[in-house]
């Protein structure tokens, strides 16, 4: 099985931030096969499109996925009216997830708001040879450190306002870091230009880099062609789609 | 258990459900979900002469009850099609309805003329998309337009020639007329309808295209309509479409005249709408003691 549709149960929910809502979801048969990097395609009742929401802790034992995801509009509203003990309909797990291999050595994790989620099973399998940096707009915008304390990452925070953590934009810690030798990977998930400015200063530290995009998604599953994204491959133009060829790509791919 | 199986242009369909063009590709990525068998049809992928890269994202946007899509006909063109996609569609046990289109008439029966020595069951010649600027829905708008690349594209093929309809007209019935007199074997509706909407924080519309296609259950009842208008203005059959997620709505398109019903966006809210919606439509017809669906194509009793 690559992907599958089904109900399931919601077995716990909490707000972790302002309008930040945190699902875990058993569903055995999707946590078996599902990778960091991929998402969830989610129904919101009353609505024509699902929502693409990134994956953000996989418990192949308990058979579990857990979701972090924002209230950015009225169908993400709606799926965060859903209860424990509900049941949310899921087209899943879809797309490409991030490259993981242990000879990278240390690696950095970067998170913007909430590109974040994506980053905290990478944390989970890499633990005290990952550095995650994350940046919020401000201290009330903040979520994850725990969890990615608990995996024995390095973590450094940075916030818009300087609210909480180190006041400057994470792309300023992601290069004092790669100034120093030794980073094998940088992953990153978050706003367009954070993405593209992560994606610049591993070009000039040759170090490998895979990014998490974005895209206004139908199908989820690479057959209706409407989550283009302007790549290269084989020095030839090529418009890949974010839900099947992403959303992970390696950033010397993307053109920007 | 009702008899489901329709004939259209000669062909035999176990169902009359067909995915319509665009939202299921070549059908690879729903196998993974169901066998395609289920099926009565594919409506491919608009497919142009050469490989089309599309419109730049955003394509995609949410409406009431409702989508607009602003793909812009990306497909990798009619040879990949012909060597990769068609032979595996064709292993099948479905009916394969080539979606096709082009800039110009000329193209459009090139592409149809690629076809000719194949093994597919049927072409779907879209004159209606509205996403892209030459040929599309130019050629769907104007009853000389629509009757000139139908006749073009009647004179290179042999196959069942169904002829995909835009709604964004005045009179959707005289270009059906104009279409059936230029030799189409059949006519499919409704295309999408032109929308747009905006971003009210940004000021920019939400597709990069500025307007796309409107589809969904939003339009149902414009689909019903139309077809209603186009099976009594012509003798071809009607494949409907348009806004369907139910087999009652599937039902309904065919007492307004549809002898088949093609299936869009419902996909995108439920991936196996196809074949949830073949068996309500069983459900309702052993419900009432019909004992097959040809039996209500076109019955609905028009008040006088």
């Amino acid at each position: 099985m690559k992907y599958t549709q089904g109900k399931y149960i919601i077995t716990r929910k909490t707000a972790i931030a302002k309008e930040i809502y945190s699902f875990t979801i058993q569903c055995p048969e999707v946590a078996e096969v599902a990778q960091p990097g991929q998402f969830v395609h989610i129904r919101a009742n009353g609505f024509t499109l699902r929502r693409p929401i990134s994956i953000c802790g996989i418990d192949k034992e308990k058979g579990t996925l857990r979701i972090v995801f924002e209230i950015r509009g009225e169908g993400t509203a709606e799926i965060a009216k859903l209860n424990e003990g509900d049941l949310v309909d899921m087209l899943a797990p879809l797309g490409h997830g991030f490259t993981v291999d242990s000879s990278f050595g240390k690696v950095v994790l970067i998170g913007g708001g909430i590109g974040t989620p994506p980053m905290l099973p990478l944390a989970q399998i890499y633990g005290g040879n990952a550095t995650v940096i994350s940046g919020f707009r401000n201290a009330s915008a903040v979520i994850l450190q725990d969890d990615f304390k608990k995996t024995g990452a390095e973590t450094i925070l940075c916030t818009d306002d300087g609210s909480a953590g180190i006041h400057g934009f994470v792309t300023e810690s992601l290069r004092e870091l790669a100034a120093k030798s030794g980073i094998g990977a940088v992953y990153a998930c978050g706003p367009m230009p954070m993405l593209k400015g992560v994606a610049a200063i591993c070009k000039e530290n040759g170090v490998f880099c895979e990014i998490s995009l974005e895209e206004r998604m139908a199908c989820g599953i690479g057959a209706c062609l409407g989550c283009a994204c302007r790549t290269v491959r084989n020095d030839e133009e090529y418009f890949a789609h974010v839900c099947k060829d992403g959303p992970v790509f390696k950033a010397e791919e993307v053109l920007w | 258990m009702a008899d489901l199986s329709v004939k259209v242009c000669g062909v035999d369909f176990k169902n009359p459900i067909i995915p319509a063009s665009g939202v299921f590709g070549y059908g690879r990525e729903y196998e993974e979900l169901f066998p395609l068998d289920k099926l009565g049809g594919i409506a491919t992928k608009g497919t142009t002469l050469h490989l089309r890269t599309g419109n730049l994202a955003p394509r995609i946007a949410e409406t009431p009850s409702g989508m607009l899509n602003s793909v812009g006909l990306q497909n990798p063109g009619i040879d990949h099609f012909i060597e990769t996609e068609l032979p595996y569609l064709l292993t099948k046990d479905l009916v394969v309805l080539a979606n096709i289109a082009g800039s110009t008439p000329e193209e459009c029966a090139q592409v149809a003329e690629k076809l000719e020595a194949t093994d597919v069951h049927m072409i779907e010649l879209n004159i209606s998309c509205p996403n892209v600027k030459q040929g599309g829905a130019a050629f769907g708008t104007s009853c000389e337009m629509a009757a000139e690349v139908t006749r073009q594209v009647r004179k290179v093929t042999t196959k069942p020639l169904v002829v995909k309809l835009s709604p964004n007209v005045t009179s959707i019935a005289d270009i059906a007329k104009s279409v059936e007199a230029a030799g189409a074997d059949a006519v499919s509706l409704i295309n999408t309808l032109l929308g747009m909407r905006i971003d009210i924080n940004t000021g920019r519309p939400i597709l990069r295209n500025n307007v796309g296609g409107m589809s969904g259950p939003a339009v149902f009842p414009i689909a019903v309509r139309m077809v209603w208008q186009v099976a009594n203005a012509v003798k071809i059959p009607v494949i409907g479409m348009g806004g369907v997620s139910s087999g009652r709505d599937a039902i309904e398109l065919m007492m307004a005249g549809a002898s088949a019903v093609q299936v869009g966006a419902a996909i995108f809210t439920d991936p196996y709408a196809p074949v949830r919606i073949v068996e309500e439509m069983n459900e309702f017809l052993d419900s009432k003691g019909i004992a097959s669906v040809r039996d209500i194509i076109g019955t609905v009793k028009p008040w006088t």
